[in-house]
């Protein structure tokens, strides 16, 4: 590719390429809406046998301003973060890195949560969803007679 | 401000690097960095000479037996460590947590503040 030639020397630009092309190869599972990692908020998922377990890393955001809606089995959390650069011309903005604007996550359930026994919490710029299992889905024993 | 490489000592645990903003004006510098799940009492904010280190433990409440299945916060440290240039007064650091927010607010020394200089014209 001939415009890979015309800069030889940013070096930074191809670590950055390199670490997108190294994501691309070994992201397990790409998703239509996006990469798994690296979005706004990041989320980590995980189970236990009555709940799924759902944490998104979102700080700094009004918690009032969280939208959280479960709709067929998917749930999407979305808001808006505000920016804090200045935006009078005496400021410098050295290191911009933090993520601003609208954002909107997706997760699609397993089939045994139930949309009625979900419960949200916002501590320390982490927001906790808690989906409560069907009760019909938990492992039960079968007597025997 | 400069960032520099963590120490080899400070590396041992691993820890992420958190998003930052900084912002300068006339007064002093601005940082905010994200630092989700990190409880005030958790945050671990240190000068050392010119070093500024700011370091935080992620402390989540997880149900009995959680079995996770997709996890894009794998470990649960933050650290990020910023060189001050000499016209910043570390001893007047201001520091506020709000939501997983760090702001942390960098005032310059007093004789390195902004002066105009009165030209006469004799």
């Amino acid at each position: 590719m001939i415009y890979r030639s015309l800069f030889p020397r940013d070096i930074y630009s191809e670590f950055d390429r390199l670490q997108r092309d190294l994501q691309q190869a070994f992201d397990a599972s790409p998703s239509i809406r996006g990469f798994g990692r690296g979005g706004y908020p990041a989320l980590n998922v995980g189970g236990t046998a009555q709940s799924v377990e759902i944490y998104a890393f979102a700080p700094g955001l009004d918690p009032e301003k969280i939208d959280v809606n479960i709709d067929r089995g998917v749930l999407t959390i979305e808001g808006e973060r505000a920016s804090v650069l200045p935006t009078d011309e005496k400021s410098a903005v050295h290191i911009n890195e933090r993520f601003a604007g609208r954002f909107r996550r997706v997760v699609s359930l397993p089939d045994d949560a139930d949309p009625s026994a979900v419960s949200a919490e916002y501590r320390d710029g982490v927001l906790h969803l808690s989906i409560r299992r069907r009760e019909s889905a938990l492992p039960r024993r079968i007597e025997i007679k | 401000m400069t960032q520099t490489a963590n120490k080899p000592d400070e590396g041992r645990r691993d820890a992420v690097l958190p998003p930052v903003d900084v912002i300068e004006d006339a007064t002093g510098i601005t940082l905010f960095a994200d630092l989700p799940g990190v409880a005030k009492e958790q945050l671990n904010l240190r000068v050392e000479a010119d070093t500024l280190t700011i370091e935080g433990e992620v402390g989540l409440t997880t149900p009995e037996g959680l079995q996770a299945s997709h996890a894009e916060v794998q470990v649960p440290r933050y650290r990020r460590v910023f060189t001050l240039s000499k016209e910043l007064d570390a001893g007047k650091i201001a520091a506020e947590m709000n939501h997983g927010v760090l702001k942390l607010r960098i005032p310059k020394a007093e004789h390195a503040q902004p002066r105009k200089v009165q030209i006469r014209v004799s």
